[in-house]
């Protein structure tokens, strides 16, 4: 056995894991390990703000379907991370965040840069760990790696002290992460299979409801052949955009609070709704006691906790959605609801998504992204932006849409369009961000910028911070209570700083150019649309109302 | 309603931080909460009295298991199992009451442990009936101080 520092061990265990990239930002406590990443085989990518570190682990690792990685000193770095760490968690994104610690002789003394992230982050995480004796150190990598990507995934933390880096110990990686406690359930329980496919043959109305754990378990091509079996239309939850062909005549869009009017009534009507990698959030239910008020439900989940938090489920089954539509398929027949479809078409002709067209909608936009670049990665930011992204353009693909879902975290974009990128360098990234957010880590664009990693950005500029003024328009007799940006930032100037490419777009004509000569350079590219001031996202569903009942 | 649940944990720094720290983050209502290391060095036992429906008691039970720390769950059902609680009582004498106290003592098959001036500390184990029956005795006497376990349990015959 050899012996290696605490620093080498952990760059060590980190390639036995096949990282390829870290996300991160030194500082006193990490130089011993900074100063083996050095010349280490692991791409480092120094971000401008350990927040934009952990977003970019987690656009990453979205982006790839590998755990995403990130870096952040003791203290101020660590609590930097934190809200990257609970939109990963929200998410069930796996990410591995690796934090330095002050010396272990230190801890508990309040000693400089000293914060405790492991009590800070354990319920933001799916597990962490304090390495206090170095021996552990690839054990516990190996764990959190594991940990992180199998189950329902979610974040891990890594915290270590600093002393821990510098002494020397004997190396040894396990080849499997045993974890006594740690036995998620994968494959369905062939009764609740059989009970389903039973229930399932004698429902009129079906709908099926995708979350995104289908695309967590790459299920997305079992999700078709179900959908097409069963004859039943899909709507999807906004992380479960890209489970099911938006294009497909089966799909029925998203569900919820901005969902389309003909999912919302689908799901009203349903008498069969066929849940799977959902948790029913309150932004999809609405009034929960509406929900599928006349259906039973399937919930199929990996998280046993999943079942019965919210909604009172019919037919449980724990596992993998790969698996268990897969041994759905297998016993399952073609089946035809004509009448079910016909009346799923007729709402769809009747209550299209629609906005009228005048002076630059920020929902032309997002149609002329997805004309320029249907194949595109969307990311986006938090607000109207993203629900309009969302709407208008269509995804197709698995990994193609990356948004803060549980969390909502506004300065999520940008970065996580640079994790994005970093995954997928073959394909055009494209973050859609409000005027409010995209400053919220706007610093990132150097990030970008200088480590070549080409991101471009439309910038829905109406002046407002829009969703919340869309909220106090229709719920506060219009009081726009510092929502307002009134804004001389100019945003074109701002790119140009940083060393990025800056467009400004006026009028609507110049919408489809601007994107096309975004996609053209090799660079990182901000397009600063000045789109209508009070647009509102539509249709809704006020909060706590029935979905059924949207306005606008 | 109460349940009681033992969940087995691995004995390590921060896993009650953990456990308990779930239970305020979830809204779940905890009555008591024991624990003490088992047989085996590497684990701990906890014995936790939840309030609440069988809904909550479900979420209580998946979310716990959700923790990798936690290893398992039982439930301890109230009418086949031994549960006990300790429970010291300090309380208030005088000439007039020493020798009552000493006789509800004795019959609780509890045990003076301690003999102030004016104060008598009585140790009484036994399941909730038992204990509730003697802190509502010695209240009348005037209890000074209390420090309670938590109830601790164990499921009766071979399982
Ligand atoms: C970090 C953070 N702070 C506050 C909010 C609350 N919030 C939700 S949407 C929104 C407005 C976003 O404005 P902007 O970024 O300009 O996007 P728009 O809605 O105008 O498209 C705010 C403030 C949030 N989601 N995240």
């Amino acid at each position: 056995m050899t012996k290696m520092t605490g620093a080498k061990a952990m760059v060590e265990s980190l390639q036995k894991e096949d990282v390829k990239v870290i996300f991160g930002y030194p500082g006193g406590v990490l130089l011993p390990l900074y100063d083996e990443l050095f010349d280490a085989d692991i791409r480092h990518i120094l971000v401008r703000h350990e927040q934009g570190a952990a977003h970019a682990a987690d656009g990453y690792a979205r982006a790839t379907g590998r755990v995403g990685v990130c870096l952040a000193t003791s203290g101020p770095g660590a609590t930097n991370l934190v809200t990257g760490i609970a939109n990963a968690y929200m998410d069930s994104i796996p990410i591995v965040a690796i934090t330095g610690q002050v010396a272990t002789h230190m801890i508990g003394n309040d000693a400089f840069q000293e914060a405790d992230i492991t009590g800070i982050s354990t319920p933001i995480t799916k597990h962490n760990y304090l390495v206090t004796d170095g021996q552990n150190l690839p054990k516990y990598v190996k764990e959190a790696f594991h940990l992180a990507l199998s189950g329902r995934p979610g974040p891990v933390l890594i915290d270590i002290p600093t002393d821990v880096f510098k002494n020397e110990e004997d190396f040894h990686f396990p080849k499997k992460a045993s974890l006594e406690g740690y036995k998620p359930t994968v494959k369905g329980h062939p009764l609740q299979i059989k009970k389903a496919a039973e229930l399932i043959k004698n429902s009129e109305r079906t709908v099926i409801f995708a979350g995104g754990g289908i695309i967590t378990s790459n299920a997305h091509e079992e999700l078709k052949r179900f959908a097409e079996t069963i004859n039943a239309p899909v709507t999807t939850t906004l992380m479960g955009k890209g489970a099911f062909p938006e294009t497909h005549p089966l799909s029925l869009g998203m569900v919820g609070m901005h969902g389309t009017r003909y999912a919302n009534y689908a799901v009203c009507d349903t008498d069969l709704l066929i849940a799977v990698g959902v948790r029913f959030d309150d932004r999809v239910t609405g009034k929960i006691s509406d929900f599928a008020p006349d259906a039973k439900i399937i919930h199929i989940d990996i998280d046993p906790a999943e079942i019965g938090k919210t909604i009172r489920v019919d037919i449980p089954i724990v596992g993998n959605a790969k698996n268990i539509l897969g041994e759905l398929l297998e016993v399952l027949v073609k089946l035809n609801n004509k009448k079910w479809n016909d009346q799923i078409e007729k709402w769809k002709k009747e209550y299209p998504l629609a906005y009228e067209k005048k002076g630059i909608k920020p929902q032309f936009v997002i149609e002329q992204i997805y004309d320029a670049c249907p194949d595109a990665i969307i990311s986006t930011d938090v607000g109207q932006c993203q629900m309009w992204a969302a709407q208008y353009f269509k995804y197709t693909k698995p990994r193609t849409l990356i948004t803060s879902g549980g969390l909502g975290t506004m300065g999520f974009g940008l970065p996580a369009a640079i994790g994005a990128k970093v995954g997928c360098p073959e394909k055009t990234v494209f973050d859609i961000a409000g005027d409010g957010g995209f400053m919220m880590n706007c610093q990132e664009l150097a990030t970008a910028v200088e480590n070549d990693i080409p991101v471009k950005v439309a910038i829905l500029n109406n002046g407002f911070l829009g969703m919340v003024r869309q909220w106090q328009e229709l719920f506060y007799n219009k009081r726009y209570s510092h929502t307002c940006l009134k804004s001389k930032t100019d945003f074109v100037k701002l790119a140009k700083a940083f060393g990025a490419v800056g467009i400004r777009v006026t009028k609507a004509n110049e919408v489809r150019s601007a994107i096309e000569e975004a996609m053209e350079v090799d660079e990182t590219v901000v397009i600063d649309i000045k789109v209508e001031g009070e647009e509102n996202v539509f249709p809704m569903v006020p909060p706590g109302a029935s979905i059924r009942d949207m306005i606008g | 309603m109460k349940h009681t649940l033992a969940v087995l944990v691995e004995n390590k720094p921060g896993v009650m931080a953990r456990t308990s720290g779930l239970f305020s983050r979830r809204g779940f209502n905890i009555d008591s909460l024991s624990v003490g290391v088992t047989n085996d060095p590497d684990m701990s036992r906890m014995t936790i009295v939840v309030n609440g429906d069988d809904r909550v008691l479900d979420q209580v039970r998946k979310q716990l298991n959700k923790l990798i720390n936690v290893i398992k769950i039982v439930d301890l059902p109230s009418n086949n199992s031994v549960e006990r609680e300790l429970v010291l009582i300090k309380v208030t004498v005088g000439v007039d009451t020493r020798s009552e106290i000493m006789q509800i003592t004795d019959t609780f098959r509890a045990k003076i442990v301690d003999v102030g001036k004016d104060t008598l500390t009585i140790e009484v184990t036994g399941d909730e009936g038992k204990i509730n029956a003697i802190i509502q005795l010695m209240d009348h006497f005037g209890i000074k101080e209390i420090a309670r376990t938590g109830k601790t349990a164990l499921i009766r015959g071979e399982k």
